[in-house]
């Protein structure tokens, strides 16, 4: 059985993106999870499915007490990091086309910027176990450190520059001055980012995603339901995700340019029944400006190790052949896993995108990439 | 947390030597310590000192403080090296010059902050 056709997003919600929040992470889910409902047309006691975002949520449980949830009959936890959000929205679309529940509330919230850093974070994480016994001791401790020797291989092997992961950082930041919640709204040059200071090699700091707090969240119903619904119809086509090989450690992967949405993409195109062409608008995660240059090669928009050219003559900006992270992604707008790539699809293919609006949108692609490499897509169309 | 399965990897490093798991059914070789042969399925496995040389496959140079718990002293450069014994290691790289890729390089344990012992590479000397 195939999703196409068969679940839409009826609703999105996001709070203010912040840097230091001085709300919970709890009460930021729950703000953007009221948001989301409203903005779906729906009441909080119609929402009978909930998938929290695992790293940041809370247990189905806090829902069904705090919004007085009368019949919740499905939840589900998807562990995948920056791609739960695909992963969820995968899960909730599967549940609704099999008849387990009819509106499923996905909802993360996380108050990070102002607790501790991803550096400690992720050591607290099972699937980091091998990076906390092995890696982390001899100076190996933050994610940036886990993923540059990845870019670094990727630009031994291809001569990718410093100046191409530039251009992503800088289209990314000209797409978040169009966004009114958008942290970074300074403007960047190539310069600024040559001379923004190194983190580690090959990363600078402009290559490296926020930390924020806030809450994201949307809403899944069957395509026919969201007809009825408030908002224009914005339906899943495709969508799968995959593993790479050696999930829990990126120096044992038998190949450091690869990541697991290489195996997803093929079959989330072929159940969208939709080429590369066809995709008007790409929200790629985007935790570093490498992971969304290696994301696009893996997705087969270009080969392994054309990422470099691909990315350059703004071709990823707001009027290029692929625009890309339309509201400033990890990189300038907020760090909200991934979910903010799912919202801003929905909210392009439906034509709400102000003035960061892509014309004649009508088929996008969001992507997750999480942990050490599962990543995902859902390939999505205004119906 | 060093568990059963990567006793006898810390065990061998306090001795300065790189011992990895191979399984007792087909050969096998793995890191890091797993529980089950991924090309057999055996639950068997005996330590093995593996050769101290391999090659350099990437590398980054750190220049910030991620965790002033863990270390503070920047820069430093982590490489991650295809070791002879088929598996790959990261460890700290000793030289005042960048890596290379496919630089032939020599393993040593020393103690790192922690007091625990961690792999460091010199470049290999004819």
């Amino acid at each position: 059985m195939s999703l196409r056709h068969k679940a839409a997003v009826a609703g999105i919600g996001e709070t203010r993106y912040e840097r230091a929040s001085t709300k919970s992470a709890l009460h930021l889910q729950f703000e953007a999870s009221l948001a989301a409902i409203a903005d779906a047309g729906l009441d909080p006691k119609d929402i009978d499915g909930i998938i929290p975002i695992g790293i940041t949520g809370a247990p189905a449980e806090e829902y069904v007490a705090n919004f007085g949830l009368p019949d919740l009959r499905f939840s589900a936890v998807i562990p995948h990091g920056g791609a739960s959000g695909i992963g969820a929205l995968q899960c909730a679309a599967a549940a609704i086309a099999a008849g387990l529940c009819s509106a499923v509330l996905v909802p993360a919230g996380r108050n990070v910027s102002s607790g501790a850093r991803a550096g400690v974070r992720i050591h607290q994480m099972p699937q980091f176990r091998f990076v906390t016994e092995f890696e982390r001791p001899i100076g190996a401790i933050a994610p940036a450190q886990l993923y540059a020797p990845m870019a670094r291989r990727h630009m031994n092997m291809y001569g990718t520059t410093s100046e191409q992961l530039a251009e992503i950082a800088v289209t990314t930041r000209a797409h978040a001055r169009l966004n009114d919640n958008a942290i970074m709204t300074k403007p960047m040059t190539v310069e600024d980012h040559q001379n923004s200071r190194m983190i580690t090699d090959p990363f600078r700091l402009f290559d490296c995603s926020l930390e924020s707090d806030g809450g994201a969240a949307f809403v899944v119903t069957s395509t026919e339901r969201a007809r009825d619904l408030r908002q224009p119809v914005v339906e899943l086509l495709g969508s799968a995700m995959g593993h790479p090989d050696s999930p829990s450690s990126i120096t044992q992967r038998p190949e450091l340019t690869h990541v697991g949405i290489a195996k997803a993409a093929r079959l989330a195109f072929e159940m969208a029944g939709v080429t590369h062409d066809d995709i008007d608008v790409a929200e790629i995660y985007d935790c570093f400006t490498w992971v969304v240059l290696c994301q696009l090669e893996d997705m087969g928009f270009c080969k392994k190790g054309e990422g470099g050219d691909f990315v350059s003559n703004g071709r990823l900006r707001l009027g290029g052949a692929l625009p890309t992270n339309t509201h400033g992604g990890l990189l300038s707008q907020a760090h909200m896993l991934g979910m903010n790539h799912i919202v801003e699809l929905v909210r392009q293919l439906r034509g709400q995108g102000e003035r960061r609006q892509v014309a004649d949108a009508h088929i996008g692609l969001a992507t997750g990439y999480g942990d050490m490499g599962d990543g995902g897509l859902a390939i999505m169309a205004a119906a | 947390m060093t568990d059963d399965l990567s006793m006898a990897y810390w065990a061998g490093a306090e001795d300065g030597s790189l011992v990895l798991q191979r399984c007792d059914s087909c050969g096998l070789v793995r890191h890091y310590p797993r529980i089950l042969c991924a090309r057999c399925y055996s639950f068997d496995w005996s330590p093995v000192t593996a050769e101290p040389s391999g090659t350099v496959h990437s590398w980054t140079v750190s220049h910030h403080v991620f965790d002033p718990s863990v270390l503070t002293d920047v820069p430093y450069t982590l490489v991650t090296v295809d070791m002879t014994a088929g598996v790959r290691v990261l460890g700290r790289f000793d030289s005042a010059a960048a890596p290379e890729t496919g630089q032939p390089v020599t393993l040593r344990f020393e103690r790192s902050a922690d007091g625990r012992p961690a792999p460091v590479f010199a470049p290999a000397t004819a």
